[in-house]
């Protein structure tokens, strides 16, 4: 399968001295659902800066579907669409005009462009808002407008830095229903977060990148196959005095009808039942306690990635 | 991208910029028509009536293509280094940069949309000055010429400027210190005849006055200084600053990190 991205030995020092990447490769197939993950400073938006041409590299290949960035970076750059993640629209535009204009940058002719602006409007909710000015908008209105932005032009590859930062749950969830839409109709996404929960439920693919370096990529499952815990909170009916007898299972009191139990890697939830249920202690409902992906995240950066 | 698609991005920029001093046309075409409309009664009436004739024309006559050529030059530089560095302040000159558009397609594309103020601005000076003075074109193609590869000029120094400039205050050091010195020293008011020997010598150093002379001769057909020089003159700033503009778009300098 083509790859819609190739890093390959990817270098950049900053005039200051400081070296933002220290050599890192990367792969991302076409159709696939890619996060890029790190803490803050590691790396990512620089990476994504040299891919879309805003930050020159210092060392290293990048290659688009094929288009090497240093040869044919016009076809490379006609491939991509990009959600920056700094709101960077000129704020007095009309919305409308801020999404055809960008399409006009791509040689697209306006009537075209038009149509393709209403209907990336239409399918972020943005439709009725075309007239107003962009500092009109509100935050979350803002990120679907650099969305629709960026799809103006039809890009077979998606590159969102923190698409979702600052916005609410409701339309956070609206976000990724509409990403995952326009990735199943094959439009390959990268998507760098904060929200680990995000990466977890949308992406199939991951690269965790800490002060420069990968240190990890692998597909999510995976990489989530290698938790060895898990942490389940169980509400349950009745009040407890004391913490009920679960052999060696972890286990602690939340409040008296909370319990919080850690089941280690390939321990089924079976034992935890019956045992309560011998207690005479019943479950109202069962929940996963914390994201996964959060604790290998932590645990990874924390090691860089020895443990795993 | 093919010629069409270059076109298309072209016009893209060049229409965004024209929305752009068009929509605050309070701030962009108003104040140069007041503030000409004031030179024009004080300087050429009032002031004027008591100089008499210069060069054979009289004061209002004389002053009348400085004046318009001084709002093409401030208002063609004006409209770039604001435009550009605004679209560098807020971060959208990424729309641009992320596109397959050649950096001498963005460069072309400012500059026609600086020419498009200046014009535009010079069109109403133009119009109010005839509640003044009669005009006629003795040259007309050179007017026109020297109006427009001005105006290229300018706003090619105004892209310079704003690739430079890092704050709002670097955008108004040189319109100040540099441009409205050169203008008001460049033959606006006064032929340059009326100068000592050495100071004439000075002012051919300006580049400015041969614009204004060259477009002078054009509405009046008399001017201080060759033609032919002048054009020549302007086409060398012209091909200078542009293959520089291009240079420090095609090297990122103050757009790429």
């Amino acid at each position: 399968m083509e790859l819609a991205l190739q890093i390959r030995g990817l270098e950049k020092t900053y005039g200051n001295g400081f070296k933002a990447l220290k050599g890192i490769d990367l792969d991302v197939k076409q159709g696939d659902f890619f996060a890029l993950l790190g803490p803050n400073g590691a790396g990512k938006s620089t990476t994504l800066g040299i891919v879309t041409s805003l930050v020159n590299k210092t060392n290293g290949s990048v290659s688009v579907f094929g288009h090497n960035i240093d040869t044919d970076l016009t076809n490379a750059k006609l491939c991509m669409g990009i959600v920056p993640q700094e709101f960077n629209f000129n704020f007095f535009e009309k919305v409308e005009d801020i999404v055809v204009t960008q399409a006009g940058y791509y040689g697209i002719p306006s009537s075209i462009a038009k149509e393709r602006a209403e209907h990336y409007l239409k399918s972020l909710g943005l439709w009725d808002k075309r007239d107003n000015r962009a500092r009109q908008l509100s935050g979350g209105m803002k990120r679907r407008l650099m969305i629709a932005r960026a799809l103006v032009h039809n890009p077979k590859l998606l590159i969102l830095d923190e698409p979702t930062a600052g916005v609410d749950i409701e339309l956070r969830r609206s976000m990724w229903e509409f990403l995952t839409k326009i990735n199943e109709e094959g439009t390959t996404i990268i998507l760098t977060t904060h929200y680990l929960e995000e990466a977890e439920s949308l992406c199939r693919n991951i690269a965790i990148i800490d002060q420069g370096e990968i240190i990890q990529n692998s597909s999510m499952k995976s990489l989530l196959a290698k938790l060895n815990n898990e942490t389940f909170i169980l509400d349950l009916d009745q009040d407890l005095k004391s913490l009920p007898d679960l052999d060696d299972l972890e286990a602690r009191l939340v409040d008296e009808h909370t319990l919080e139990v850690d089941l280690p890697k390939g321990h089924g939830l079976n034992s935890v039942f019956t045992q309560l249920t011998a207690q005479k202690i019943a479950v109202l409902s069962m929940r996963n306690k914390a994201n996964r992906l959060e604790e290998l995240f932590v645990e990874l950066v924390e090691n860089k990635g020895a443990k795993l | 991208m093919n010629g069409n698609l270059l076109w298309v991005a072209f016009s893209t920029i060049v229409v965004k910029e024209v929305r752009r001093f068009t929509r605050i046309w309070v701030q962009t075409l108003i104040p140069p028509a007041i503030t000409m409309t004031l030179y024009f009664i004080i300087f050429g009436n009032l002031v004027g009536s008591r100089i008499g004739e210069m060069d054979g024309f009289d004061y209002m006559q004389f002053i009348v293509p400085g004046l318009i050529m001084m709002s093409v030059i401030t208002n063609s530089y004006g409209n770039v280094v604001s435009s550009f560095f605004g679209t560098k302040f807020q971060r959208n000159i990424e729309e641009l940069l992320v596109a397959p558009v050649p950096n001498w397609v963005i460069l072309a594309g400012y500059v026609i949309g600086g020419v498009a103020r200046g014009l535009a601005v010079g069109f109403i000076v133009t119009l109010l000055s005839l509640f003044f003075t009669d005009l006629t074109l003795a040259h007309p193609f050179v007017t026109l010429s020297i109006l427009f590869l001005t105006a290229v000029v300018f706003s090619l120094g105004g892209f310079i400027n704003a690739i430079y400039a890092n704050s709002f205050d670097d955008i108004a050091v040189v319109p100040t210190f540099i441009l409205t010195p050169l203008t008001y020293l460049g033959g606006v008011f006064y032929s340059i005849s009326l100068l000592p020997e050495f100071w004439q010598g000075v002012s051919q150093l300006n580049p400015i006055l041969y614009m204004v002379n060259t477009f002078r001769y054009g509405i009046l057909g008399v001017s201080d200084i060759n033609v032919a020089f002048a054009f020549g003159m302007i086409m060398l700033f012209i091909a200078v600053l542009g293959g520089f503009s291009l240079h420090l778009l095609n090297t990122g300098k103050g757009i790429r990190s």
